[in-house]
């Protein structure tokens, strides 16, 4: 997130798009809800289902799956038409502005309507109402990049932002919610393909010299590496022979998941480090036995950028041992010594080869967690980003024309399927399943239905019916929900038996590697 | 707006900015006027009058929640007024409820009979869930009163504990609103609300349906602000008492909000989870991260490595498994190359674990094949 959490109750208008905000982050959306409720903030929510927080909207926008690039050109064309943009910001603060003037002029609300069924004056007064707030801020999950448009949905967003000036300062910005405790954290230590810590490009010579010598090694490779979800393909066709998965579990999470199972049983070698023996472990050819958060010292970085520490509150059960302590073994087993006498001594390490993490250390975040970036010891810590300057200084305007999903509804399989989370379930349920309340109540897969599609089909709620894609074919209950969209399945992908994952689509984003989750193609019937 | 006012609380004169409530003034000062409706972050109610003051010139004791401090105001916050009325406002909660704590009273047959009554009702013969962990219970000792001096009046509405994760006790319940306030004004699920009139006045949700047919997503924000023993966690009720845990402050390990938890942990087990006031929760927490918590105590966790032979796991020592590890990936990529080779880290393990896991990718296994699951 550009901004922190706590800044989102401070505007005037908040733009929510592509998150079920109050299933997916609940105490998150009451500043939300609030903000609404208490402050009188206008809220507009972008999303085909009718989700918890349209009750709470001003506006509801409810695009056809897969348009998001069309209606935010759309608002973009509005603004420009009504001279509601930030003149100022534009001319200071970015660059670019020319070429996106020029794509978004046939974007008109009729157009637009015709692509995401959006009705022309919603978008208008939508778009209306978020440029001419004092502050607005934008908020967006996995509804936005879970598509093979996704990092040019993320621009877009990001150019309603600049051209309303709605960047670096309190109640605005461009703010990702985080899924994973600590994906941010997980980005922010290298955990990628192209980059070290603090997004230090691999392909950078002078980066991989620092690192050679902070490491003590040499031939550090500046070739980038593969995607999660480039590795599965490979390792399939037998180019990749060995994986070490720690702490994930893709046989579930994974789009068209028959395709990663047999692409897993290809390798030579498959070590899995966990803390349960998950669909994926039990593939394994070693498995480790890793502590969990409750069981270690740490820190986390949450969405807004957060460092925050983790403590040890009970012992790992049996043998089961820190991830890093496993890691740093094989490694030591392997001849490079890794030896670190505790989780401290490597946050040391991480902030001296870490310019972003640099002035935070374990008795400065003991009471209250900082926000990087935080360069030296005296920094303070930065909530907001961007404030005098963007990272590489002018901010750029994208030009972005709207491309379709990569599949579409036809005579075959006339319904599009999305997927998503519950409230009462996380991921792939490794952990919230151990739970029995919470099983109870978000027991098993459900195909969401709306009561239209229901008659059509000649379906009641609890029948079970058969879901086919392209890639495969799945089993689960109906539930009739108002949330539903007409001639759209919304499948849960928490749930192994039933796995909405079977039926996605693995098409890529070509930048993100980000498979369209989001949107495919499936039909339905009746189970004998 | 004058920065500078003062009036006088017990005798000391005390600086306030305007706005400011008596209760503020009087936290800020570190004196301690209690409190048991009155919830941080929402608006005065007023309701239960166990803060109430004496303002000289005023007709009557004033709420110190909900009264607004004025230049020169002269208050006492425990004088023998005041006490008279905490006593009486303490003494007819204790009545009216099974409040079965040593508080009542203990020296004759009414005793023995309100216990067994009380045991009969919540189904156990344990004193009071909340025992020891009780505003109304500490605040009885403090001005050392009992539910004697009234009649003790039945329980008008039964347990109610059909629901996943909270019990509902309404015998115990003193209608501070505080629940209605987290769920209305801190949490906005809207979910419970008063309901019916006098003496009949009962928590509600969805037109009195037990809370799993309502609105409610149990986030639990109820429980933590019940100062009673009328919303407890299900799970250890009556087997966890607050003396017997340790809290461990840390952060929460499901979505990327980062909510800072308390794990109480009694005999090296996660028995309870609250919210910390603290950034970026201020005390909230959702259904997972409060009551998701039994997968760390999981029966299910793995204890050893494993290895596989002949398509079965078998148990391994640590220095077997990390051999054969090494081995077979110095093997693979001395012969094919470290680009032949992928590490998949993750997003819930910390930051000194991706680090490490990044670190021994490129320095010891020669590729950047590593990424975890942010796009999934």
């Amino acid at each position: 997130m550009t901004n922190t959490i706590a800044d989102i109750e401070t505007a005037d208008v908040i733009l929510i798009t592509g998150s079920n905000t109050t299933e997916n982050h609940p105490v998150l959306s009451a500043f939300v809800k609030r903000a609404a409720k208490f402050r009188g903030a206008k809220l507009i929510v972008v999303d085909p289902r009718r989700i918890k927080l349209t009750e709470f909207a001003t506006h509801w926008l409810r695009p056809n799956l897969g348009t998001d690039v069309a209606w935010i050109n759309g608002m973009l064309h509005v603004i420009l038409k009504e001279k509601m943009q930030n003149a100022e910001f534009i001319k200071n603060r970015t660059e670019g502005f020319d070429a996106l003037q020029k794509v978004v002029e046939k974007y008109t609300p009729e157009f637009v309507e015709g692509i995401t069924g959006i009705p022309a004056e919603s978008l208008v007064a939508a778009a209306k109402l978020f440029a001419g707030a004092r502050t607005g801020s934008i908020l967006y999950c996995m509804g936005i990049t879970q598509h093979i448009s996704g990092t040019d949905n993320v621009k877009s967003l990001a150019n309603l932002a600049m051209l309303t000036g709605h960047l670096g300062k309190a109640g605005t910005g461009v703010n990702p919610l985080r899924g994973q405790n600590n994906v941010q954290g997980a980005c922010d230590m290298g955990g990628l393909p192209n980059v070290y810590t603090a997004y230090q490009p691999v392909a950078d010579l002078a980066i991989a010299k620092k690192m050679e010598d902070a490491w003590g090694v040499t031939g550090l490779s500046t070739k980038i590496g593969l995607k999660a979800t480039e590795m599965i393909p490979k390792a399939h066709s037998g180019e990749l022979k060995a994986l070490y998965i720690i702490g994930e579990n893709p046989l579930v999470s994974d789009a068209d998941l028959g395709h990663v199972q047999k692409s897993l049983k290809h390798l030579d070698f498959l070590v899995v480090q966990d803390i349960f023996l998950t669909e994926t472990a039990q593939m394994a050819d070693v498995v480790l036995p890793s502590a969990c958060f409750a069981e270690k010292e740490g820190t986390f970085s949450n969405t807004e950028r957060r460092v925050q520490r983790v403590r040890r509150a009970v012992s790992p059960p049996g043998q089961s041992k820190d991830d890093w302590w496993i890691t740093a073994e094989i490694a030591t087993h392997m001849g490079y010594p890794m030896k670190y006498e505790s989780s401290q001594a490597i946050f040391e390490e991480i902030a001296k080869v870490t310019p972003s993490y640099g002035g935070i250390t374990y008795a400065r975040i003991e009471g209250v967690g900082l926000h990087w970036p935080c360069p030296t010891q005296e920094h303070p810590g930065t909530p907001i980003l961007h404030g005098q300057q963007f990272t590489r200084g002018k901010g750029l305007f994208h030009a972005i024309e709207w491309i379709p999903p990569a599949e579409q509804v036809d005579d075959e399989y006339p319904l599009f399927l999305t997927t998503g989370r519950l409230l009462y379930q996380y991921h792939t349920g490794t952990m919230t399943m151990k739970s029995a309340d919470l099983n109870e109540r978000a027991p098993e897969s459900f195909a969401e239905l709306s009561s239209t599609d229901a008659r059509k089909y000649g379906l009641r709620d609890g029948d079970q019916i058969t879901v086919a894609s392209r890639r495969g074919a799945i089993k689960v209950k109906v539930k009739i929900l108002p949330k539903a969209v007409d001639g759209t399945l919304f499948i849960p992908f928490h749930f192994a038996q039933g796995a909405a994952n079977v039926l996605t689509n693995a098409a890529l984003d070509p930048i993100s590697g980000i498979p369209e989750f989001k949107v495919c193609a499936v039909k339905i019937n009746k189970a004998a | 707006m004058n920065a500078q006012q003062t009036l006088v609380m017990n005798g000391r004169e005390l600086s306030f900015e305007n706005g400011q409530t008596l209760l503020e003034v009087a936290r800020r000062h570190h004196i301690d006027i209690p409190t048991l409706c009155h919830l941080k972050g929402t608006m005065p109610t007023g309701s239960c009058r166990i803060c109430v003051v004496e303002v000289e010139g005023a007709q009557t004791l004033l709420a110190a929640c909900a009264t607004r401090a004025v230049a020169g105001m002269k208050v006492q916050t425990e004088s023998a007024e005041v006490v008279k009325a905490r006593r009486m406002i303490l003494q007819l909660m204790l009545s009216s409820g099974n409040h079965n704590c040593a508080i009542r009273g203990s020296n004759d047959q009414e005793w023995t009979d309100f216990q067994l009554k009380v045991h009969g009702e919540d189904g156990s013969a344990e004193l009071c869930p909340v025992w020891g962990d009780c505003r109304l219970q500490d605040l009885a000792y403090r001005y050392q009163v009992s539910g004697q001096h009234f009649a003790a009046t039945p329980a008008r509405y039964p347990i109610e504990d059909v629901n996943p994760f909270i019990v509902r006790d309404f015998s115990r319940c003193i209608q501070c609103g505080r629940c209605v306030q987290a769920c209305n004004e801190v949490q906005v699920n809207n979910a419970i609300q008063f309901g019916y009139r006098g003496v009949e006045t009962k928590i509600i949700a969805a037109g009195d349906r037990p809370l799993k047919d309502s609105d409610c997503v149990f986030c639990g924000e109820c429980v933590q602000a019940c100062p009673v023993g009328a919303l407890v966690e299900k799970d250890g009720r009556y087997s966890v008492r607050p003396w017997e845990t340790q809290k461990v402050r840390t952060t929460c390990s499901y979505c990327g909000v980062g909510c800072q938890i308390y794990l109480h942990v009694k005999d090296n087990q996660v028995v309870k989870v609250t919210g910390a006031d603290l950034p970026p929760n201020n005390g909230s927490l959702c259904v997972k991260g409060r009551f998701g918590y039994h997968f760390i105590g999981s029966p299910e966790r793995l204890t050893d490595p494993l290895i596989k032979e002949n398509g079965t796991f078998r148990k391994a020592s640590w220095d077997e498994a990390l051999n054969l590890v090494a081995k077979r990936f110095k093997e693979i990529r001395d012969t094919h190359g470290g680009d032949r080779m992928g590490v998949l880290t993750s997003a819930r393990m910390t930051n000194e674990d991706n680090y490490v896991a990044q670190k021994f990718t490129r320095a010891v296994l020669k590729t950047n094949n590593i990424d975890h699951c942010a796009r999934l």
